[in-house]
């Protein structure tokens, strides 16, 4: 099978992808390299597509169209009967989910477990990492993202703040290739914002791969290697920070950062 | 000695130990009859749920079907007509295969049958409720972090969904519990059949039937405090939030 694996072997790469809801095209063939150590901004206004596409990259949405690569590992698809394209095998799917570690905009931290709990489920009911080793490697993440005195409290008992910095590590903990961050403040009271950015930024500080959705401007500015800034489902812009902020060329970007009021 | 016992040192003139063996019966019969209910209703309620549109016909079905016919034509129809069935079936046999048997329909097995089917639609609906209850992001996450399918609902669901199934699937039993009842119909010597042929044999439906309805009301209030037990141990992570 030739295709398998690409030369580049880049942390995950997508490639021309394509999402139709129906008859409504939200993503018109966007694709995206990420480096080792790339922290990749997505920014744009709401229903541009962006949350869209990162789903994609876990398909927690299914692409109609369209490549991603793990490490040159190619998601396999299929086309079901009725005309649907799916993934071809569930297991590759697990897989590599296991290794791109999502943290959505609410949290989604399970309600039923303590912080300890929910940082170790996934280590070792996926990963298979001895429960005892698992323990360790929530404290050490819980003690990075400063909430290890609250192991023992369940989500509901925490700030948002609290809670998302809960739901990093939970997602550190997988060791993760790239990290995913999905609107990951704006669920967030303004006070609490900077605690979550904070962890955030000491994080591409560390080299991690990270894709982020966000409209934190100055985080995309200042921390990002790559600004994708996407209109109507498609790139409209993309660059380093320093060009797509100080010298667009596109209309809408140039829009999109006047300021409104 | 435990005659005597069970007898209420004789205020069950005699009556009392085959009394007691019928609540036994009727014990075994609701818990068997849960048990099934609560299959089914998984089931039901998952193929409610389900994207394919077979399966929700089917379960839209059941539920309506049994809902919309009494408990007591549920029962003498799975009796009676379960027993014509497979008279039919093991005659077929005959015919065709020269395979000799014959099945009795045991009035045990046909009262937790039927029990357990019309329950299971009750069932159904209440933990439709219950997963449509817990928070989809739930799932999500589990998914985002490569759970299998069967982890994601032993995992994350199932224990999430049981607090908001609880206050319905401890009604149903309550009531499942009194349906066991109706089985004296189909002639099982349940506590309620025992009982009524003593009184009118001894002519004494209240020195008879009393004893029936303490040992009825005991069953339901410990069903109530384990249920409660239970609510306690799923709402983790709920009730500390008030806190």
């Amino acid at each position: 099978m030739s295709g398998l694996t690409s030369a580049d072997g880049a942390p995950l790469v997508a490639e021309d992808i394509y999402k139709c809801f129906g008859d409504l095209e939200v993503l018109k063939g966007i694709s995206m390299t990420a480096n080792k150590g790339d922290v990749i901004s997505l920014i744009g206004s709401s229903g541009s597509g962006k949350s869209t596409f990162l789903r994609c990259l876990n398909l927690l949405e299914i692409p109609t169209a369209g490549d991603i690569r793990l490490y040159g590992e190619q998601v396999g698809f299929k086309t079901t009967r009725r005309g649907e394209r799916q993934p071809s095998s569930a297991r590759q799917v697990e897989r590599l989910r296991a290794r791109l570690s999502m943290v959505f905009q609410s949290f989604n931290l399970w309600g039923h477990m303590t912080v300890l709990e929910n940082v170790i489920e996934a280590p070792v009911h996926v990963l298979k990492v001895p429960r005892k080793e698992a323990q360790e490697r929530a404290e050490r993440y819980l003690n990075k993202v400063g909430i290890w005195d609250r192991r023992d409290y369940y989500p509901a008992q925490m700030s948002g703040g609290q809670q998302q910095r809960a739901a990093i590590a939970r997602g550190l903990a997988m060791e993760p290739e790239v990290m995913l961050f999905d609107e990951p403040t704006s669920a967030l009271d303004p006070e609490l914002v900077g605690e979550v950015l904070k962890v955030m930024r000491s994080l591409a500080e560390e080299g991690r791969t990270m894709v982020v959705v966000t409209h934190e401007m100055a985080f995309a500015r200042e921390v990002s290697s790559q600004v994708m800034f996407l209109h109507e489902g498609q790139i409209e812009e993309a660059g380093s920070p320093d060009r797509v902020f100080n010298n667009p060329d596109s209309e809408r970007m140039k829009q999109f950062l006047a300021p409104r009021y | 000695m435990w005659e005597q016992i069970l007898d209420l040192n004789g205020v069950l003139r005699g009556y009392g130990p085959s009394i007691f063996s019928g609540a036994l019966v009727t014990i075994q019969l609701g818990i068997s009859s849960l048990i099934l209910s609560l299959a089914l209703g998984l089931a039901g309620a998952t193929a409610k749920l389900s994207n394919s549109r077979f399966l929700r016909s089917v379960a839209t079905l059941y539920t309506t079907l049994i809902r919309g016919v009494p408990d007591l034509v549920m029962m003498m129809l799975v009796y009676f007509g379960g027993q014509v069935l497979i008279n039919q079936f093991t005659d077929w046999l005959y015919e065709r295969y020269e395979i000799d048997i014959f099945i009795n329909v045991d009035q045990f097995v046909a009262g937790v049958v039927a029990i357990g089917f019309i329950f299971g639609a009750y069932m159904t609906e209440t933990f439709r409720g219950a997963f449509l209850a817990v928070d989809k992001g739930q799932l999500e996450a589990a998914k985002a972090y490569g759970m299998r399918p069967w982890q994601c609902f032993s995992r994350v669901m199932l224990p999430q969904m049981i607090r908001h199934a609880l206050p319905g699937l401890g009604n149903n039993w309550l009531v499942m519990l009194k349906t066991t009842a109706l089985v004296s119909v189909i002639g099982l010597s349940d506590m309620v059949r025992l009982a009524s042929e003593a009184a009118r044999a001894e002519h004494d439906p209240f020195r008879f039937f009393i004893p029936v309805v303490i040992v009825y009301l005991m069953l339901t209030a410990v069903s109530e405090w384990l249920i409660n037990k239970a609510n306690q141990r799923y709402s983790v992570g709920v009730i500390k939030a008030g806190d």
